[in-house]
């Protein structure tokens, strides 16, 4: 493993925008937009599947400060997908901007723009809907091939063939397998054939979905919007809107929030559409309960693991099927279901003969899913490692003794990865690490603490991916200034994680200055180079390698200004220590003579743009243990202590990267034990608040511990690897694991509540 | 109906509608960093200050606001200044949204109880959400500053 | 959300009365909850100028302003050293800081809600309601009665020889209750109360003398098993009838194991 001694890299630098935000400064899409943009306002459906009969906006529009109300009648009848994802999108064109079928609890009936809030909202109760009900398809079990048709329409598309079909109830469905699978299964000692289910968890991020939309001085339909994905949401308004790409500028100021959210156009069609048909600037704040029910959370999955095994507990052969539930919508329907199988199979590459992975997603009337960080990999492998630690407990084997036995080591080729080779891969320090820091051998047995509670400990192991191999761009451009700093300019959207920041330390590695140095734009499609944006946890790894090698272009051209100041080759200069050298001379120019240089009487330009593709997508590891204490009486669960080791090759930024570990930890607590989405027998969602969709807070985590075990990702700039989307992974497995061990019952969906545990169902 | 505040030091009078919450008042009056998380008085997001008492501005009518004293994350920029750093160190800040609230609420604390405990911060803290930094940066952050401020 | 017309910050209770007399007004205490009700009201009565935000102390009962917050009870030392520290064990988990300096015990109360620690730990105190027109009205009784026009404007109680242990069981820790149990003695007399059952908190007392010879592990055994069968227990989204039930049994034999600790 390569170690350097770095400037910038590995080290604990503060957010960029740290201060700004500590001290509440106005920053956020509402702070910024002008006071005078038209507030816009949704009616939503009350139904989950229903044909809008007729729909009279009159006595609505005679509303003192209603400027317009516009439903299906008004909108283009081309079908768009509001996935954030790389042309051709492989999600279905299944939406319209207001269909005259609403297909889910919260679909959109009509849009309204008045001069304030008030205005708007009496507008939405004076609105009369008469609505044809249709029967609803609410259980994803039994959707495929059902007789009710979420999208029965003819102009239903889908880009890219993944094996879906809208009348079947199917948005995509593969099969693919490696070795004998069931010749395997048949000869092995012991089969675990489980089935586990989660939920459609709600990123619940603190800023609600929100845009604002102006026509800019040159006639361009302007948006301000916190989103992950400024240039896919330009490609989807242009198409959504029938307007052309290059009228359309879409920029990001900072964003409360995103995890995946903000990976799908949620709000942003809404008042584009009304700032277009009115020539007004308009502004959407979607409301929390309309992020509750009519957001883009995490699919809901159910995962059939087949696990053969030897009764030495060598793991031989996984068979997993994935039902996904995409809801009304496609989007991220078909690629969200793979990671199922491709972000976790692998991690048993050390022992497994065989493996099969066959997968259908479905539409449902339920509201409709989307992007959320572990985006598939976390439902795949809550059922994965589960399974393997009901095999453990079943063989009466140590989990992680099993774990060390089957694991994916550094070096291995990964068939159930499409065949990339582990180049990096500490996992197995990583549990050795926790397993020692944690004190496993001690907190793993179960203790009787009297009064009916119990303590113990479980399990679960992680990985994800880098990017997308073969598909997501990353690109920068780096300028030297006349001062001697720099600007970087991306395209990938810090949504808080702090990918400015770590993005401006490669920087400032590769130009040998201080992170204060460079300042950092972005992202803005006019201005910004084109970057797919910031989801399938690529940035760090697939941004970050094109600013090294924009870096590496501008340095040359430095040098090529910086030799003209010498009067000597630009072959002759190097960077050394702040300033440029010409060799073997005692003859230097600074960074500022060159910005300054650059500027007068100058034909080289003092700034590089790089673009970057992987053609690979090398998986960061992780490993995590929680104590808990648990009630038998009442089934309360305590978290006493998690801590986790995590492999994401050289850490950029280490306190950061510790943070992205310990939020993506305490999201998952959330999800298993209390965060729940339910809908009555309407379809009508019941979580639809903050109050009722309970978020974890300081008193329901325990204590976290977060440490890293390095490795050297040689395709990753400074040796790095992803970290944002795998740290949500392991927490669901783990507390399975210990509830278990505490009750004797193994919980196979999420959440796992109180009352489940108390009486053991 | 008429309305007259002490706003972050300095002493307004305001026309309002009688339903207006404090939170749309101070928005209204470029307090920017009062943010809302949830409408249903859960999340926190909307601290400020009652007189020196910590509330959720979206659940008070700015009619109540009537002859107090109200302070914003703007006016008591330099006692966040003090420790905001140490959390800045942390990286807990993240995407920021909470932070106006999770600030004042801690100066609230820090006011109330100027050595508190780990446990003591949780309680006093839990009705502050933050979705992004799993909260134990923030406590590493107030730990420090308290550090600093004994060693000094 | 909440709108109306008119806001009248009341001078007198006279004149709080006399206003919430007429259609479609509300008395406004902590807000809390009334203001994500979606009605539209023709006028909001706020009572907190009428000097009821106020905890007197005397040596025979404390009387609690209707205004006082829920937070201030919680900090209250005399009365946490009064109760066992039962009061803040009740209200400590409300959601947070911020919402309990805003929510007042009037409020709370008033609103009888299914939910309530509040009421529950008050139910187990030798607790009053003094209502505007009504008097001074047992808070057992209280807690039956139907919602009317009066105004609560105190609430009393009463010194008297007692112990107080309060425990609930939340789903997440700052969340509604899935039930709540508090267990007191008062002058000799065992009270049980069960809340979030998931209706109003109800007051049960030793009527079977289970506990007459004091508090063992087999009778706080039996107390609580016998509770169970005969507390009335229903579903909502927090909780099934049968868990409540089982919670029920479990809390309240431990509230008696607490609170013969502490005898």
């Amino acid at each position: 493993m390569e170690h350097k001694n770095y400037n910038a890299i590995n080290k604990s630098v503060r957010k960029k925008d740290a201060m700004q935000l500590l001290l509440g400064k106005p920053v956020y899409t509402k702070d910024i937009a002008p006071e005078n943009a038209l507030v816009v306002k949704l009616l939503r459906s009350p139904h989950a599947n229903a044909i809008v009969n007729t729909i009279d906006t009159k006595v609505a529009k005679l509303v003192p400060g209603v400027v317009d109300i516009f439903t299906w009648e008004d909108v283009p009848d081309s079908r768009f997908t509001n996935a954030g994802q790389t042309y051709p999108e492989p999600s279905p064109y299944d939406r319209l901007i207001i269909d005259r079928h609403v297909r889910f609890a919260g679909d959109v009936v009509a849009i309204v723009a008045a001069e304030n809030e008030k205005a708007a909202k009496k507008a939405l109760s004076l609105i009369k809907v008469s609505y044809d009900v249709l029967e609803a398809v609410l259980d994803f079990r039994k959707a495929k091939d059902s007789n009710i048709l979420v999208h029965p329409e003819d102009n239903w598309v889908a880009p890219i063939d993944v094996g879906g079909s809208n009348k079947r109830n199917l948005v995509a469905s593969e099969q693919s397998e490696h070795g004998d699978v069931d010749g395997v299964l048949a000869d092995c000692d012991i089969v675990i054939d489980r089935t586990y289910h989660t939920k459609a968890f709600n990123q619940a991020m603190m800023e609600t979905f929100r845009t604002y939309t102006s026509y800019d001085r040159y006639g361009r339909l302007h948006v301000i919007s916190s989103t992950q994905i400024v240039f896919h949401v330009r490609r989807i308004l242009s198409h959504a809107l029938g307007i052309p790409k290059n009228m359309i500028r879409v920029e990001k100021p900072r964003s409360g929030g995103g995890f995946g959210a903000k990976q799908t156009a949620v709000s942003e069609v809404y008042p584009a559409f009304v700032t277009m048909k009115t020539g007004r600037p308009a502004m959407i704040v979607f409301t929390r309960e309309e992020s509750q029910i009519a957001g883009s959370p995490r699919h809901e999955m159910e995962v059939r693991v087949k696990l053969g095994a030897n009764k030495n507990g060598k793991i031989r052969v996984l068979d997993l099927y994935t039902l996904s539930n995409s809801g009304a919508y496609g989007e991220h329907g078909p690629t969200t279901v793979g990671l199922s199988g491709h972000k976790s199979i692998p991690m048993y590459t050390g022992s497994l003969e065989a493996h099969r992975f066959n997968y259908d997603v479905v539409y449902t009337n339920t509201m409709a899913a989307g992007a959320y960080r572990g985006y598939g990999a976390t439902q795949g492998i809550f059922a994965l490692e589960s399974a393997v630690n009901e095999l453990a407990e079943n063989l009466n084997m140590d989990p992680t003794v099993i774990r060390e036995m089957n694991m994916l080591k550094e070096g291995m080729v990964m068939p159930a990865y499409y065949n990339e080779i582990a180049s990096a891969c500490a996992l197995d320090k990583c549990l050795a690490h926790c397993k020692e820091m944690f004190d496993w051998d001690k907190k793993y047995p179960v203790r009787d603490m009297g009064n009916g509670k119990v303590r113990c400990a479980g399990i679960g192991m992680a990985m994800q991916g880098s990017c997308i191999s073969n598909l997501d761009v990353g690109s920068a451009t780096v300028k030297l200034n006349d001062d001697g700093t720099y600007t970087l300019m991306i395209g990938a959207a810090d949504m808080g994680t702090g990918c400015d920041t770590i993005l401006a330390q490669m920087v400032a590695e590769c130009m040998d200055c201080s992170v204060d140095d460079v300042t950092v734009f972005g992202a803005d499609t006019d201005a910004s180079p084109y970057d797919s944006g910031s989801y399938a946890s690529s940035t760090t790894y697939i941004t970050g390698k094109a600013v090294e090698k924009a870096c590496t272009d501008l340095k040359k051209r430095m040098c090529s200004i910086a030799a003209g100041l010498m009067d000597c080759n630009e072959d002759e200069v190097i960077f050394d220590e702040g300033k440029l050298r010409r060799i073997n001379t005692e003859q230097s120019v600074t960074i500022t003579e060159v910005g300054n240089k650059s500027q007068l009487n100058n034909d080289i330009v003092p700034q590089a743009s790089a673009s970057h593709s992987s053609p690979v997508s090398p998986p960061p590891y992780m490993v995590g243990m929680v104590e808990i204490e648990l009630d038998k009486l009442t089934g309360e669960v305590t978290v006493l202590d998690y801590m986790a080791v995590v492999d994401c090759g050289i850490p950029i930024n280490p306190a950061l990267a510790r943070i992205q570990a310990e939020g993506g930890i305490v999201q998952g607590i959330g999800h298993t034990l209390f965060e729940n989405i339910t809908n009555d027998s309407k379809g009508r969602p019941i979580e639809s608040s903050l109050m009722q969709y309970r978020l974890p807070t300081r008193l329901d985590m325990g204590n976290l511990k977060v440490e890293f075990e390095h490795s050297y990702e040689p395709t990753g700039p400074f040796g790095a690897k992803s970290i944002g989307e795998i740290v949500i992974n392991t927490p669901a497995p783990a507390l399975a694991h210990a509830i278990y061990r505490a009750t004797g019952v193994w919980h196979r969906e999420l959440p796992i509540t109180p009352e489940q545990i108390a009486l053991g169902k | 109906m008429d309305i007259t505040l002490t706003l972050n030091g300095k002493k307004i009078t305001d026309q309002i509608d009688p339903d207006l919450t404090l939170f749309d008042f101070l928005r209204s009056h470029n307090c920017y960093s009062v943010k809302c998380g949830c409408e249903t008085s859960n999340c926190g997001l909307c601290t400020v200050f009652f007189d020196d008492t910590p509330v959720l501005s979206c659940s008070v009518l700015a009619a109540r606001a009537n002859g107090h004293k109200i302070t914003t994350l703007e006016g008591l920029q330099d006692e966040a200044k003090e420790f905001v750093g140490f959390i800045a160190d942390q990286g807990a800040d993240q995407c920021g949204f909470c932070n106006p609230g999770f600030v004042m609420n801690t100066i609230a604390l820090l006011r109330e109880n100027p050595d508190p405990t780990d446990d003591e911060i949780r309680q006093y803290l839990s009705g502050n959400l933050c979705r992004c930094s799993g909260y134990e940066g923030q406590l590493r952050g107030i730990r420090s500053f308290l550090d600093s401020r004994k060693h000094k | 959300m909440i709108t109306f017309q008119k806001y009248v910050k009341a001078e007198t209770l006279e004149e709080a009365y006399t206003l919430n007399q007429a259609k479609n007004c509300k008395i406004a205490a902590g807000m809390m909850w009334l203001r994500l009700g979606k009605p539209n009201y023709n006028t909001v009565i706020d009572i907190s100028g009428l000097g009821l935000n106020k905890i007197e102390e005397d040596d025979e009962q404390y009387r609690i302003g209707a205004m006082v917050s829920l937070r201030e009870l919680e900090t209250s030392k005399s009365l946490n050293d009064y109760t066992n520290n039962s009061i803040r064990d009740a209200l400590k988990d409300i959601i947070g800081v911020q919402f309990r300096n805003m929510a007042t015990v009037g409020g709370s109360i008033w609103g009888r809600f299914g939910f309530s620690d509040v009421l529950t730990v008050f139910l187990a105190l030798d607790s009053y309601v003094e209502l505007y027109k009504g008097g001074i009205v047992s808070m057992a009784e209280f807690s039956k009665m139907k919602y009317d026009k009066d105004i609560l404007t105190n609430i009393i109680v009463k010194k008297k020889p007692c112990k107080c242990v309060y425990s609930s069981v939340r789903i997440q820790r700052t969340d509604f209750p899935v039930l709540t149990c508090a267990t007191s003695i008062i002058d000799g007399e065992y009270k049980t109360v069960i809340g979030a059952r998931s209706g109003r908190a109800r007051l049960y007392s030793d009527e079977n003398a289970v506990l007459a010879d004091g508090i063992t592990e087999e009778t706080a055994s039996l107390f609580a098993k016998k509770l169970a069968s005969h507390v009335p227990t229903s579903s909502n989204n927090r909780g099934s009838a049968k868990y409540r039930s089982r919670l029920v049994r479990v809390l309240t034999e431990r509230n008696l194991i607490r609170l013969g600790g502490l005898m």
